[in-house]
C-alpha cells in the first residue's frame, strides 16, 4: 500500500517535471517559428520605409557588414535610434546597439575605447578627453541637433510672460533666497513658488545649471526633480504656483496643457526670445545647445560601415531630428559636414555651427 | 448591595468598550486589505486602459523603432527568455542543491546557521547591487562582456536565496518518520535523498523557483547596469550576444516624450503582467496538487 502510494506521488511528480519539460521543448520549438512569422510581418512595413528612403539616401555597391556599438546620453538616444533604424533597413548586415548610460556614463566606456560612438549632450569634458588621449583614444566630434530648454508655468499663471536669466539665477543657485513669486519680482504674487527640474543624473541638469547658475552640477536642491521630464510635465501641469524647466520635445508634446515663457539674456542686453525651432536652430533663444556624437577615430578608419552609417546620420540630420521633436541646425550645416566628411576631413565640423552660437558651452 | 451594582456598571461601561473594539477591530483590518486591493486595481485600470488598443502580435515580435506606430518589444521579449531561462537553470541547481546540503546532509550545527542567516540577508540586498557586482565580477572580471550570459549569472545569483530557503522549508516539510523508515530499512542517505526527500520536496521547490524566476523577469536595475542596453534589430544567437530585457524597454517608452509611445509603454505592462500571472497561477497550481496529494 505505503509501495504503491509513493508510486503514484513519484509518478504525479514526474508527470508534471516531463509536461514542463516537453513544453519547453515545444516552446523552444513553436517560439522561434511563432517568431519567423512576424518578422514577415515586420519586414513588409520596414521594406516600404526603405524603398522610400533609397530614393534620396545613399546606396552603395558594396555590402556592408559589421557591428557599430554606441551608447551615451538619453537626450541623444532618439536620434540615434531613428538614424540607427533607418540605416539597418538600407543595410541589412549591419547591426547597430544603442545604449543609454548618460553622456558622462557613455564618456566613461567610450574613451577606453569600449564603444564606437558616444552620444553626448554636451562637448567632452577636459578630464575625458585626457582620459582619452591616454588611452590613445582619438575622435571625431559631430554636432547633430539642437536640444532647448523651456521654462515652464501654469496655463493660469498670468503675471509672467517672459523671465531673465539673471533671474532664473536667483531662483536655482544654490542657498536661493527665493521662496515666493513676489521675491522675485515684488509686483508679482507674495504666494510660495513650486519649483519642478530635472535631478542631478540628467545632462539637462548639467547644463542648465552650467548656462544659468554658471557652475555644472550647482544648484539649490529643495525642489521636485525627476529623471523622467513626463513627471515634471506632470506637476508643472497640476500646480498653480509651479514653475520648471525640462526639453523642449517634452513641452511640444504638451502645448496645450502648460505655458512657456519667454526668456531673456540680460547679461547680453538681448530681448524676450519666444522658445520655437528657429530661434533654437540659430541660437537666438539663450536656452538651447549643440547634441552631438562622438565617434572613434580609430573605428572611423578601420571600419567602412561605420564611415557610411555616420555620414548617413549627417545627411540625414535635419529630417532625423525633426522626426523625433528635436530641432535641426539650418540645412546648410548638414550640407557642408557631409561634405567635409565625404572628403575625409573629420575635424571644425563643430565650428560650422558657431552661427551666434554663444550658448554652445565650454569647448 | 451598592457595591454590586457599582461593579455591574463598571463592567457594563467595559464590556462596550470591549465590543465596540470588536467591531472596530475588522474596520481598521480591512482597511489595510483595501489599500492593497485599491492599490492594484487603480494600477491594472489605468495601465490596462491606456494601453489596451495598443496590444498587438507587433509589439511582442516587432523590433524596437523610433516610430512607436511600428515600434515593437521583439528584442526585449526574447533578450528577458534567454536571460531569465538561463538564470533558471543557474539558480534552481545551485538552490536545491545548497537546500539538500543544508537540510540534511550538513554535519555542522554553527557553520550551517551561519550560512542560512547569511542568505536571509542575501535575500533582502537591493538587486542593484547584484547588477554593480555582477558588471565588475562577470562583464570585467571573467570578461564576460555585456553578454546574456553575464546578465543571467547576475539574475541567478540575485534569485539564488528565494530558491534555497523555499527549498529549505521543502525539505523540511517531509515527515521525519518517512526518513527514518527508509534509514531503517537499511538506505543509505543519497537513496533517502533521492527516493524520500526530492519526489515529496519538488512540487514545494518548483513553486519557490517560479515565483524566484518571476522575480527575474521584472527586475530591471541590474540588467540596466549590465546591458545598459536599449536599441537592438538582431535576435540573440549565443549565450555571449548582447541583449536588452522587458522591464529596460518599457522603462525607455515610459520616458519619451511622445503619446503614443506611452500606450506602448502600457501596452508592454501588460504583457508583461499577463506573463507574471501566468508564472503565479502556474506556481499556484502546483502547491494545489501537491496539498491535495498529501490528503491521500
Amino acid at each position: 500500500m505505503r509501495n504503491r502510494t509513493k508510486a503514484v506521488s513519484t509518478s504525479v511528480v514526474g508527470g508534471v517535471v516531463a509536461a514542463l519539460v516537453v513544453g519547453l521543448v515545444m516552446g523552444l520549438i513553436a517560439g522561434p517559428a511563432l517568431l519567423g512569422t512576424g518578422q514577415l510581418q515586420v519586414s513588409t512595413v520596414t521594406s516600404t520605409v526603405t524603398s522610400t528612403v533609397t530614393v534620396g539616401g545613399t546606396q552603395t555597391a558594396v555590402e556592408l557588414v559589421g557591428d557599430i556599438e554606441v551608447d551615451g546620453s538619453s537626450t541623444v538616444y532618439p536620434i540615434t535610434e531613428a538614424a540607427a533604424e533607418e540605416f539597418m533597413n538600407l543595410h541589412k548586415k549591419v547591426t547597430i546597439s544603442v545604449g543609454i548610460s548618460g553622456t558622462g556614463g557613455g564618456f566613461k566606456r567610450f574613451v577606453i575605447g569600449e564603444t564606437d560612438i558616444n552620444d553626448a549632450s554636451r562637448p567632452i569634458l577636459k578630464a575625458e578627453a585626457d582620459t582619452a588621449a591616454s588611452n590613445g583614444v582619438e575622435w571625431i566630434e559631430v554636432p547633430v541637433a539642437i536640444d532647448a530648454l523651456v521654462v515652464v508655468v501654469h496655463p493660469s499663471n498670468n503675471w509672467v510672460d517672459c523671465i531673465t536669466i539673471s533671474e532664473l539665477r536667483e531662483i536655482w543657485k544654490p542657498d536661493s533666497t527665493v521662496k515666493m513669486w513676489s521675491d522675485i519680482r515684488p509686483e508679482w504674487p507674495r504666494e510660495p513658488i513650486k519649483l519642478y527640474g530635472p535631478g542631478p543624473d540628467s545632462g539637462t541638469f548639467d547644463y542648465f545649471t552650467e548656462k544659468v547658475v554658471g557652475k555644472t552640477k550647482d544648484s539649490r536642491t529643495d525642489y521636485v526633480a525627476s529623471e523622467d521630464d513626463n513627471v515634471l510635465v506632470a506637476g508643472v501641469e497640476s500646480d498653480r504656483l509651479s514653475l520648471g524647466y525640462f526639453g523642449f520635445a517634452y513641452y511640444s508634446e504638451a502645448k496645450d496643457r502648460i505655458k512657456v515663457l519667454k526668456v531673456r539674456d540680460d547679461a547680453v542686453g538681448g530681448e524676450c526670445i519666444q522658445p520655437s525651432d528657429d530661434t533654437a536652430s540659430t541660437f537666438v533663444y539663450p536656452l538651447s545647445r549643440p547634441l552631438f556624437i562622438y565617434v572613434n577615430k580609430k573605428s572611423w578608419d578601420t571600419k567602412p560601415h561605420l564611415r557610411e552609417f555616420v555620414m548617413y546620420y549627417v545627411e540625414n540630420g535635419a529630417k532625423l531630428a525633426k522626426k523625433v521633436a528635436y530641432t535641426p541646425f539650418p540645412d546648410h550645416y548638414y550640407q557642408k559636414a557631409a561634405a567635409l566628411l565625404k572628403a575625409g576631413i573629420t575635424t571644425g565640423l563643430y565650428e560650422l555651427t558657431t552661427l551666434k552660437n554663444r550658448n554652445a558651452g565650454p569647448h | 448591595m451598592a457595591d454590586t451594582l457599582l461593579n455591574t456598571a463598571l463592567r457594563g461601561r467595559r464590556d462596550r468598550a470591549r465590543q465596540f473594539l470588536d467591531r472596530f477591530t475588522p474596520v481598521l483590518l480591512s482597511l489595510g486589505v483595501f489599500v492593497g486591493v485599491a492599490a492594484v486595481t487603480s494600477l491594472l485600470f489605468t495601465v490596462i486602459s491606456t494601453g489596451w488598443h495598443r496590444l498587438s502580435w507587433n509589439l511582442l515580435f516587432g523590433y524596437p523603432s523610433a516610430n512607436p506606430q511600428i515600434a515593437g518589444m521583439r528584442s526585449a521579449f526574447l533578450g528577458s527568455f534567454w536571460t531569465v531561462g538561463l538564470s533558471a537553470l543557474v539558480s534552481i541547481p545551485l538552490g536545491v542543491a545548497s537546500a539538500l546540503y543544508l537540510a540534511e546532509w550538513s554535519q555542522h550545527r554553527r557553520l550551517r546557521r551561519f550560512i542560512e542567516f547569511n542568505i536571509a540577508n542575501l535575500a533582502g540586498v537591493p538587486s542593484i547591487i547584484f547588477g554593480l557586482v555582477g558588471l565588475s565580477l562577470l562583464t570585467y572580471g571573467l570578461g564576460l562582456g555585456r553578454s546574456i550570459i553575464a546578465g543571467a549569472f547576475t539574475l541567478g545569483i540575485m534569485t539564488l536565496p528565494l530558491v534555497t530557503v523555499s527549498a529549505v522549508e521543502a525539505i523540511k516539510s517531509i515527515p521525519e518518520a518517512l526518513k527514518q523508515g527508509a534509514y531503517a530499512l537499511g538506505a543509505t542517505k543519497l537513496q533517502v535523498t533521492r527516493y524520500i526527500i526530492l519526489p515529496r520536496a519538488v512540487p514545494m521547490m518548483m513553486t519557490g523557483a517560479i515565483l524566484a524566476i518571476s522575480r527575474a523577469i521584472g527586475e530591471a536595475a541590474p540588467i540596466l547596469v549590465i546591458s545598459g542596453l536599449l536599441f537592438i534589430r538582431t535576435d540573440p544567437t549565443s549565450i555571449f550576444d548582447r541583449f536588452t530585457v522587458m522591464p529596460l524597454q518599457i522603462f525607455n517608452w515610459v520616458s519619451r516624450p511622445q503619446q503614443a509611445f506611452q500606450e506602448l509603454s502600457s501596452a508592454a505592462i501588460i504583457v508583461l503582467l499577463a506573463m507574471l500571472m501566468m508564472l503565479n497561477a502556474a506556481a499556484i497550481v502546483i502547491r494545489y496538487r501537491y496539498q491535495r496529494r498529501v490528503m491521500l
